[in-house]
């Protein structure tokens, strides 16, 4: 039926146009509706990302992407977005695999496209675990889950202090100490841990240190405790162990009052793990329908249709989707 | 579907993958840019220098959305689809110019106002020393009485 011009189409009666067989958009209905599906995914992620701007912008106090986000497998410290880089680096290199894959099925190559897909599948489980790494070391090692967030930003000028150096500065401080577990070269302990303690406020105060206090391997043997001064802005990260968290003791400049790090917001951690969880689960479900479609081409499903292996061009779609969406993930987590 | 130009699968596979490793090219340079952006904005790149926030955040705004009219145009073909199509996919997204620059508003007016009431009574955000078992179902003018602030 051809309805190609405005002229064709006037001289159709309505029932003709109502009987189906065009198609003006020139798209497979399955392949359309997955667009429609990704604009309202999109709207989805869209919706997260301007709550975790929103929720930042209400906040005085941040963490800083870079501090938060500078730790990698095999003990890689310090080293700013590099994992996360990374990260990025292998779901580009699956964006391209997949486009591949697609490419070949219009040319009818089911080889090729099993082959392609086999490579994204790959691709896809490199990042996933790489995000499950990610979130490991922020819950286990450094303490952040939906609840508790010890990443935040500095609101005051300030130095790091001594517990004596506090408790002279504020006589109302009770001295106390409490038992820490210590992972050493040569094994479990316990030690005994000194810190102050306000009643009214039921705050504790320690001597600033970093959770290889806890952990002190290789280089990390002798732990110092840190004593040096900050701005406001300045990153910081409370030490925690087995769900105990150990705000460091500090001296605002220029008064002699003695305050600990806070807590950061609460909303960081929670939006982090929803967010990225959100992604790692588009990803998860991606790798699913990747291996499905893969099977399916590999055991000659869609040769005899000759409709250029049109399945792949979906999954395709939503490949390039969980891609497009980290794009903004990594933009807004990461980067800004 | 694949022979729109009427090439041969050979000489479409050329071009197939020459989208491929353009496509590559740009995406990796382009996310190498942002980082790259991002580490010596904040100093961490070259001993001493820095960017201001407001060329930042701009250029790595500017370099995602690129990246992701990139994807969507070339990676996922709505360039080449009817321009019909297309629209009815990128028109809804405009939408979302609306919920940012509304929610980020909204965010930082949300600061601003607590800000002003932590200044004007520096104790207000401190739990009160009622429970709500003691104040749930009191009449307002009985309420008044009974809440305090420190």
């Amino acid at each position: 039926m051809a309805t190609d011009t405005v002229h064709e189409i006037e001289e159709e009666t309505i029932e003709q146009l109502w009987d189906g067989g065009d198609s003006p958009f020139k798209s497979e209905y399955g392949k359309l509706m997955m667009w429609y599906f990704l604009l309202s995914d999109a709207f989805t992620f869209a919706g997260f990302l301007i709550a975790y701007g929103s929720l930042r912008f209400s906040m005085n106090a941040w963490p800083l992407p870079d501090f938060v986000f500078s730790t990698a497998p095999f003990g890689i410290e310090n080293a700013p977005l590099i994992f996360v880089t990374f990260m990025t680096f292998v779901l580009i290199v699956s964006s391209v695999t997949v486009l591949r894959a697609v490419q070949e099925g219009k040319l009818e190559n089911t080889g090729g496209v099993v082959k392609w897909m086999i490579l994204t599948i790959v691709g896809g489980s490199i990042f996933l675990g790489s995000q499950a790494w990610e979130w490991t070391n922020l819950i286990a090692v450094e303490g952040v889950t939906i609840y508790k967030n010890p990443f935040s930003t500095s609101l005051d000028d300030g130095k790091y202090i001594s517990l004596e150096e506090a408790a002279k500065l504020n006589p109302r401080l009770q001295k106390k100490s409490m038992m820490i577990d210590v992972h050493t070269d040569e094994g479990h302990s316990t030690e005994q841990l000194a810190y102050l303690y306000d009643k009214d406020k039921d705050q504790k105060y320690f001597e600033k240190f970093d959770h290889h206090f806890f952990h002190r391997t290789g280089d990390h043997a002798t732990p110092e405790v840190k004593s040096n001064e900050f701005v406001k802005g300045d990153p910081y990260l409370i030490a925690y162990q087995n769900g105990n968290y150990f705000p460091g003791a500090y001296q605002i400049t220029g008064t002699e009052t003695v305050m600990a790090e806070e807590m950061g917001p609460t909303a960081f951690g929670a939006l982090f793990f929803f967010i990225t969880g959100f992604h790692g689960f588009h990803v998860f479900s991606g790798l699913i329908i990747l291996l499905v479609i893969a099977l399916n081409t590999w055991s000659g499903f869609y040769a005899p249709r000759k409709n250029g292996h049109v399945m792949v061009e979906k999954v395709g779609l939503y490949w390039h989707f969980v891609d497009l969406v980290w794009v903004f993930v990594f933009l807004v987590f990461y980067l800004l | 579907m694949g022979h729109a130009h009427g090439l041969s699968p050979e000489e479409q596979r050329k071009e197939d993958l020459k989208v491929g490793k353009v496509g590559f090219g740009i995406l990796l340079l382009v996310t190498l840019g942002e980082v790259g952006v991002a580490l010596i904005g904040n100093g961490h790149l070259i001993e001493g220098v820095s960017l201001p926030a407001l060329f930042m955040i701009p250029t790595m705004i500017a370099m995602s959305l690129y990246k992701a009219y990139y994807i969507v145009s070339i990676f996922m073909h709505l360039g080449h689809e009817v321009g019909g199509m297309a629209y009815t996919i990128v028109m809804p997204m405009l939408l979302l110019v609306w919920g940012v620059i509304a929610f980020l508003w909204e965010g930082d007016h949300a600061r601003h106002n607590r800000n002003f009431v932590k200044d004007a009574r520096p104790a207000a955000e401190q739990p009160v020393e009622e429970s709500s078992s003691d104040t749930g179902m009191l009449p307002d003018d009985e309420l008044s009485k009974k809440l305090s602030f420190k």
